[in-house]
């Protein structure tokens, strides 16, 4: 494994709120891209983090783009690339609410046409650029400004929607995991075609936990098995080092619920169903990984 | 009851006292304030709505066509790159004849992202069918927003209703608000082409040019009834909770020489400006123009006009400049001003009547135009 | 017309210590308004948040330039902002501070709020409540009555322990 460059493309000035891990996401993607890259980025939380005209956070172009087109936006600039002989990354850097609700039309058009990009979601399951409300992201019980009373319905299985298409690479990473996202970045470039990879980012004033705990609740995520960290290389599924672990002896969902603001009082009716999710989801992915379907 | 609140809790309070059947919404700054207080009241029991979290805000207006042909009261809110990326649904409210209310806070669009008040979100639906009002205060937030309902509803009228107010500058300011108990005061909902099984019609199914023209025309038709209809709405609010409304707000404009027309809290902003020139020897006045569909006819014969717009219709001239001179034969002073959040002071608004010179356009803050 | 200009850093409750002020004014039977000047940044940023009062109905929108009086809620911001800028020759300051601090010329005036909270043990995600004691403050500069502060904290908030910090506020706070 080569070590992680030096180079920072992510200034530390940013705007970012204290203990935000998805701009510490987007510093390891940007080592690993280098600087013959292009963001491309839909309105969120990174649309601010980057700072106000005239300066830039970012040493790589950064292009902002309306909040449902991102992917659509990367597909034309890819092919510019393409038309120009250019290899320059295009790598669409968006929120689960620009991924899995308004831009989910972008996205699928996109990966259906085998767009060559990169499409990072960095999931910090809400709106956080607009204060923090739900998204489909949002997971089940989880208070957000528009679900005062925990959202009623489940997260939105992403990962599924994108597998449906087929990409030549996909994977799931988390922020507490930087060398771990660090990899899949560089694989995921090495590869023609559309690759996605899904980062859970997890946001203190979001989630409502102190912001020193952001590592800790990013391995929660993953020691719990609410979050997998996976690749699937023309389909074929790799559970990564630490869910594999995670995924034959699950650390209690507790340890996960209990430190965010955001899980206060869930029924306990409610908290049964989360368990139920975390358990048939280990137990389709690992099924499939051993080759029964 | 009397209380404070922001020109967007305002809204949501007028909303909940009009107890639509659906709300369907999505939130963008700064409008979001609005959205959240409605999932509050709904979470809370203090309103008996139902609540649609849509996917963005084309679904959003797309929920509201849905929920309102199927029979009930319904609104939503939104704001800029929210609003034009409803656009296309916008047109189908009201080609739809569906009393639709929403509330829209100015903001400017995109690129580069800016949150503060413009209109130019609000002119860019100028030839959707729509109802535009705009108001000044937050107790002029809750009350265009209940007075919308009826209207919209009106039968002579049946066409969508948007209340303008500006971004920040009115929807985050705290202000006085008085609510009312609106007794019956809005009629119980009724579409006289509601969905109904008992009577199936097939709704917009490919139509014709001789029918399409009938149908574009009778938009036309409701829109220039409506103003009686805004007429009567009106006095009749003040009749029963005391608070009158108008076309325009005419602050001393009886004798006045020159007349300032703004829009939204500028146009409040200017009446402190009317202030300070009278009291320096100049026969200033100011007209708030509050609604632009219809568009009100103005008496402004006589008087020399400053207009300020807070939009610009590329490789035109100002929005509202450009109505004013279409409506009245008068060349206005053209002042470009408050675009993107840009503070506009009543000493610049009395500047720009002392500086006008009619049949010109200025963009405030830009010293290189010619 | 009487101009207030608040500074704080986003999350500290300078936006709410507007609010509450406006409201004490109007239960004062004057008119108020209350606004902030909000950024796109995160929290901690400096924000600044405006209140007018007046006898008058208020009918002005743009930021207030001249203010009358300056409450500055952390002074850490004076690093950074010219807390000072456009106040009136015959303006006030009030600071959150235990200490009088250099380079705040003028009628100065400082009150512990921060300890007042903490000494209530008012704190909400680890950040002591300023919003609440500040208007104790102002009422003792004759801002706002002690009543109609006391009426306002109660009016946004159950927890009584705001209004004993506002009357510590009151009372610690030397004219
Ligand atoms: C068409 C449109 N609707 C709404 C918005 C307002 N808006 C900007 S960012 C955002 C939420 C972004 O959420 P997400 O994609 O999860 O990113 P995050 O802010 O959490 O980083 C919203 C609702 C917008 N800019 N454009
Ligand atoms: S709201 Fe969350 S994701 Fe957004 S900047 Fe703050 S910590 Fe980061
Ligand atoms: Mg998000």
């Amino acid at each position: 494994m080569s070590a992680i460059p030096k180079e920072e493309y992510l200034y530390k000035c940013t705007s970012a709120c204290a203990g935000c891990s998805s701009s510490l996401c987007l510093r390891y993607v940007l080592k690993a891209a280098g600087p013959d890259s292009v963001l491309v980025i839909p309105a969120c939380c990174t649309s601010v983090i980057q700072g106000t005209y005239p300066g830039t956070a970012m040493s790589v172009p950064v292009y902002n783009v309306a909040f449902a087109a991102s992917a659509a936006c990367a597909s034309g600039m890819s092919e510019a690339f393409a038309a120009m002989g250019r290899e320059t990354n295009v790598i669409v850097y968006a929120g689960d609410g620009g991924t899995v609700d308004i831009g989910i039309q972008a996205l699928s058009g996109a990966f259906e046409r085998g767009t060559n990009f990169l499409y990072i979601c960095y999931d910090n399951e809400a709106y956080g650029n607009t204060g923090m409300q739900r998204s489909g992201a949002t997971p089940l019980g989880a208070r957000t400004t528009t679900t005062p009373g925990g959202k009623p319905t489940t997260k939105k299985d992403l990962d599924r929607i994108v597998e449906a298409h087929n990409p030549p690479y996909m994977a799931t990473a988390c922020s507490a995991y930087p060398l771990d996202l660090y990899k899949k970045v560089k694989k995921a470039l090495s590869i023609e075609g559309p690759k996605f990879i899904h980062v859970l980012a997890p946001c203190p004033p979001g989630w409502r936990y102190p912001t020193e705990k952001t590592v800790e609740m990013g391995k929660l995520a993953v020691k719990t098995g609410t979050w997998i960290l996976y690749e699937r290389e023309y389909g074929k599924l790799t559970i990564n080092g630490p869910s594999k672990a995670a995924m034959r002896k699950p650390a209690p969902l507790e340890d996960y619920i209990r430190g965010q603001g955001r899980f206060k009082n869930v029924s306990p009716e409610i908290l049964n169903l989360m368990r139920q999710q975390v358990q048939q989801n280990i137990e389709r992915l690992s099924r499939e990984e051993a080759g029964v379907c | 009851m009397l209380t404070i609140a922001t020109g967007n809790k305002a809204v949501a309070a007028a909303v909940k006292a009009a107890k639509p059947g659906v709300i369907a919404a999505y939130p963008i700054t700064p409008q979001t304030e609005i959205v959240e207080q409605i999932a509050d009241y709904v979470a809370g029991g203090d309103l008996e709505s139902r609540y649609i979290p849509v996917e963005s805000e084309h679904s959003a207006m797309a929920a509201c066509i849905g929920a309102s042909v199927g029979g009930v009261r319904t609104f939503t809110a939104t704001s800029s790159h929210g609003l034009l990326y409803m656009h296309e649904m916008v047109h189908w409210a009201a080609g739809a004849r569906l009393p639709i209310v929403m509330a829209n806070v100015n903001r400017a669009l995109g690129p580069g992202w800016n949150i503060w008040a413009e209109h130019t979100d609000a002119f860019s639906q100028r030839d959707t069918g729509w109802l535009q009002v705009f108001v000044g205060t937050v107790q002029e937030a809750y009350d265009a927003t209940l007075m919308a309902f009826k209207v919209a509803e009106d039968e002579r009228v049946l066409l969508p209703l948007m209340v303008n107010l500006d971004g920040f500058a009115l929807s985050h300011i705290t202000q006085s608000l008085e609510t009312v108990d609106i007794g019956d005061f809005l009629p119980p909902y009724h579409l006289p082409h509601a969905i109904d099984t008992e009577n199936p019609l097939g709704y917009g199914p490919v139509t014709g040019p001789a029918d399409y023209v009938r149908f574009r025309w009778d938009i036309e038709r409701s829109m220039r009834d409506a103003r009686g209809v805004i007429a009567e709405v009106e006095r009749e609010f003040a009749e029963r909770f005391g608070r009158s409304y108008g076309p325009t707000e005419d602050y001393r404009c009886e004798d006045a020489d020159v007349i300032v027309v703004a829009m939204g809290t500028l146009g409040k902003e200017a009446e402190v400006a009317i202030d300070r020139l009278r009291d320096a020897g100049i026969k200033a006045g100011s007209m708030r123009l509050r609604w632009f569909r219809p568009f009100p006819d103005l008496d402004l014969a006589g008087r020399e006009v400053v207009v300020i717009d807070r939009d610009y219709s590329f490789g035109f001239g100002g929005v509202v400049a450009h109505a004013i001179r279409s409506k009245t034969g008068i060349e206005p002073y053209s002042v470009i001003a408050g675009l993107g959040g840009q503070e506009v002071t009543y000493n610049d608004i009395a500047d720009f009547v002392r500086n006008r010179r009619p049949g010109t356009e200025t963009w405030f803050g830009v010293s290189d135009h010619v | 017309m009487y101009e207030i200009r608040i500074h704080s850093r986003g999350g500290q409750g300078g936006v709410t210590a507007a609010k509450l002020l406006a409201l004490a004014a109007f239960r004062d039977g004057k008119h108020a308004t209350a606004f902030p000047f909000y950024g796109t940044e995160r929290r901690g940023a400096p924000v600044v948040s405006f209140v007018r009062i007046d006898d008058e109905p208020i009918k002005v929108y743009s930021q207030i330039h001249e203010p009358d009086l300056v409450i500055v809620l952390d002074t850490s911001i004076m690093d950074v902002v010219d807390v000072l800028d456009g106040l009136k020759t015959d303006g006030t300051v009030l600071l959150n501070s235990a200490h009088p601090i250099t380079g705040c010329n003028g009628a100065c005036r400082y009150v512990d709020l921060t300890g007042i909270a903490l000494a209530e043990n008012l704190v909400v995600a680890g950040s002591p409540i300023l919003n609440t004691p500040v208007i104790g403050a102002l009422a003792k500069m004759g801002i706002v009555t002690l009543p109609s502060a006391e009426k306002a904290i109660r009016e946004m908030f159950s927890d009584e322990r705001n209004v004993k910090a506002a009357r510590a506020a009151y009372e610690e706070l030397k004219i």
